[in-house]
């Protein structure tokens, strides 16, 4: 038993490649091993193998990162800070059947943005830029801005988000997607299909942004559980008031987790409360009348999510979407010489989406989509009689090539029923999408 | 009242001290998973985001591994740009400060190496290269090595009253590696120069172990799947010195090996690459025990 302590003297020596260099010591192990080696035969051998390997290679020290890793190369000075920087370069060739100026959502408000089938032919997208860096050790930022193909340059998202807040809290301030449902944060370059479903469309023009704070709180637990909270302006449904206070609230809660080791889900349900002043854009009736002019009052919106996505193999991934977005408005419409109508206006109007993508090969993917809205009708005193309400609906199909994970090329086709009046709009879009600069990691 | 108040004190005691018992440990592959509890043992509750069924390059950030990220003691990646299209966001999203880079609990295994293939030209028309070299480093077993030192200063770092534990086990592992690897290298002596065609550069370290002679790769460029006519040359290439062995992964697709491994006549052996990656790489020992025994049996 005594004889195990030279061993175990050896065998803290060889974990310790640092001293091993002493030539002298490694030659009295040499004869200690020696006399070892009848007693421990081929336990020894293995042994002195590794000692003639630290001897012969000391070009491997393991506790101490090599002199010259590349991180360490790199240009130093005053760019040594430089933010990751990645810009995404995207456009599309567009074909409608029916003139792109008079498309509209039947039934449902103008919400402005970027809502429609957008210009005919050739037509530059968003170039997106983005820049991002930790800060120091509590905050980091990032800053992405899209230039237009009208040469403006327009703030999609510029925030700072806590890095070291306790408890699984993290915070954001600035200016971000509001964290609701399951495309919103998504960005553009990422989305699966060429434009957003006509539920986001409607409800938020396209996109929902927030200029405020936003607190999520991540559960201890093997389940995901997200729990969200923000405070801030943001646009369509709600304008500016010009008052000190906020005009936009959002609640969510995101849960998740795994089916299996090929499949996973997450599901969600959220609440925005917005309030809009004078927000100019009413509905008309059957006739092409405006029923009014601008809206004074609360919009609540719920919005369940779910998405799944099974992948049976490295190079095959089918993914399953839907959300469902119901608001309703209470308020006071006026028309357009500030004439108040009604005090007492409540809608409901509500729009889901389906879609699912497959991706076949590593480098096709197709999809399909089904978007589907209800504008129900307004009720107010005095509201006309036999107003109807509108039913726009969309049927999408989408097929994608990806040469590597920087580049995509897409075709879509619509058949777009969104104006509701009985004659489809067939679309063709052709896409592309290529990143370059800093490598970007998706969210799920 | 004051019985279920008691009750609920205990349960909240109850429900925080096995947390404490083990440091919970988010490993970003099965090896560095299957590594971390050789060397942690029963301290250690390690869970795995990824199986060596999946191509590490293309995880996706899924909630189940943000909620595992949130409560994680400590993250153990490979590092040099392996993941990072996926767990910058985990990270990010997990609400976690103690595993951010930098901060106690991130660990990457390529802090303790010097890596393979650093490119001294850094251009995407080259393909998917890291620019901090190639990040594939499991499959030689002195990288294992060197890496098992590091991470057990690591958990040392994390847990500093249980230093003496974690040395013991690390010095018993090494023990068990050196042997290992002696057994490996005498048995595997005959595949010196031996000649490879491999499916991607994340063989390269498997090559490098050896002394394969890596002649041609399947991939034209890093991540870049072949074509036809890519193949074709391919084909023609190695018509005259033709290759013993075309090696690939469980995880690869099997089809461009097969489909060269007729035309060339040599063997196409599917490798583990990763714990799990065949029935008998059950852990670290099994996964080189099968892969030197796989390319024996196939020359």
């Amino acid at each position: 038993m005594l004889s195990l302590r030279p061993m175990a003297a050896l065998l803290a020596l060889a974990l310790m490649p640092a001293i091993a260099g002493a030539a002298d010591e490694v030659s009295a192990l040499r004869a200690e091993l020696q006399a070892l080696k009848n007693e421990y035969g081929a336990r020894v051998d293995a042994l002195e193998a590794r000692i003639q390997q630290l001897e012969a290679a000391p070009a491997m020290p393991p506790s101490a990162p090599p002199p010259d890793t590349p991180a360490q190369k790199s240009s130093g000075g005053a760019s040594a800070f430089n933010p990751a920087i990645s810009l995404i370069l995207g456009g599309s060739y567009t074909s409608t059947s029916r003139d792109p100026a008079d498309w509209n959502i039947a039934g449902f408000p103008p919400s402005g943005g970027e809502v429609g089938p957008g210009e005919r032919s050739f037509s530059l997208g968003e170039s997106e830029l983005t820049f991002a860096a930790n800060i120091d050790p509590y905050f980091s930022g990032v800053l992405t801005a899209a230039i237009t193909g009208d040469n403006e340059i327009e703030v999609e998202e510029a925030f700072v988000r806590t890095t070291a807040l306790p408890d699984g809290f993290t915070g954001k301030v600035g200016r971000f997607f509001s964290g609701f449902g399951y495309l919103n944060e998504i960005h553009a370059h990422a989305w699966d299909f060429v434009d957003q479903p006509l539920a986001y469309q409607a409800m938020f023009g396209g996109q929902s942004r927030q200029d405020g704070v936003q607190l999520k709180w991540l559960a201890p637990t093997d389940l995901f559980i997200e729990l969200g909270a923000e405070a801030g302006n943001s646009g369509y449904p709600a304008t500016r008031d010009g008052s000190n206070g906020l005009d936009a609230a959002t609640l969510f809660a995101h849960l998740g987790g795994d089916v299996g080791d090929n499949t996973s889900w997450r599901a969600g349900l959220s609440w925005i409360d917005s309030k809009a002043q004078d927000r100019a854009g009413g509905i008309a009736d059957a006739f092409g009348t405006a029923l009014f002019d601008s809206f004074t009052g609360n919009a609540h919106t719920w919005v369940v999510d779910g998405v799944l996505k099974w992948a049976p193999s490295p190079r095959r991934q089918l993914k399953v979407q839907g959300e469902y977005l119901h608001r309703e408005e209470s308020g006071e419409i006026a028309d357009s010489l500030r004439v108040l109508l009604a005090d007492d206006y409540r809608s409901t109007r509500s729009g889901w989406y389906l879609q699912s993508v497959y991706q076949f090969t590593p480098r096709w993917r197709m999809g399909a989509r089904y978007d589907s809205l209800d504008s129900g009708t307004p009720h107010y005193t005095l509201a006309p009689d036999g107003l109807l309400s509108a039913s726009p609906d969309r049927v999408s199909l989408m097929l994608d090539w990806n040469p590597s994970e920087f580049s995509r090329l897409r075709a879509q086709y619509d058949w777009d029923d969104a104006r509701d009046d009985g004659d489809t709009d067939r679309i063709l879009r052709l896409q592309y999408l290529y990143g370059i600069g800093a490598h970007g990691a998706h969210k799920y | 009242m004051k019985n279920s108040l008691r009750l609920l004190v205990l349960l909240m005691v109850a429900g925080v001290l096995p947390a404490q018992a083990a440091l919970k440990v988010l490993a970003t592959t099965p090896d560095w998973g299957a590594l971390t509890t050789e060397l942690g043992g029963e301290r250690v509750n390690v869970y795995v985001a990824t199986t060596a069924l999946q191509d590490v390059h293309r995880v996706e950030a899924k909630p189940s591994l943000v909620a595992r990220a949130r409560s994680a003691d400590l993250v153990v990646a490979t590092g040099a740009e392996l993941e990072v299209g996926w767990l910058p966001v985990l990270i990010q999203e997990s609400g976690n400060s103690r595993i951010q880079p930098g901060a106690v609990g991130y660990f990457e295994a390529a802090s303790a190496l010097r890596l393979l293939e650093v490119p001294s030209k850094l251009d995407r028309a080259m393909g998917d290269i890291h620019p901090q070299g190639n990040p594939h480093v499991q499959l030689d077993p002195h990288n294992i090595a060197a890496v098992a030192h590091a991470l057990t200063a690591k958990l040392s770092a994390l847990e500093p009253a249980q230093a003496a534990y974690y040395a013991a086990r690390a010095q018993a592992f090494d023990a068990r590696w050196a042997e290992a690897m002696h057994r490996w290298e005498t048995r595997a002596a005959p595949l010196k120069g031996v000649s490879v065609v491999i499916m991607h550069r994340d063989q390269a370290y498997l090559c490098h172990w050896l002394g394969l002679n890596e002649v041609a790769s399947i991939e034209p460029k890093p991540g870049v799947p072949p074509t036809a006519s890519y193949l074709g040359q391919l084909v023609t290439k190695l018509a005259g010195t033709p290759p013993k062995l075309i090696l690939l992964n469980a995880y690869n697709d099997a089809k461009p090996a097969k489909w060269l491994s007729e035309r060339v006549h040599a063997p196409a052996v599917v490798l583990p690459f990763s714990v799990g990656g065949s029935p008998e790489a059950k852990d670290l020992f099994g996964l080189f025990d099968d892969t030197v025994n796989k390319l024996l049996a196939a020359q």
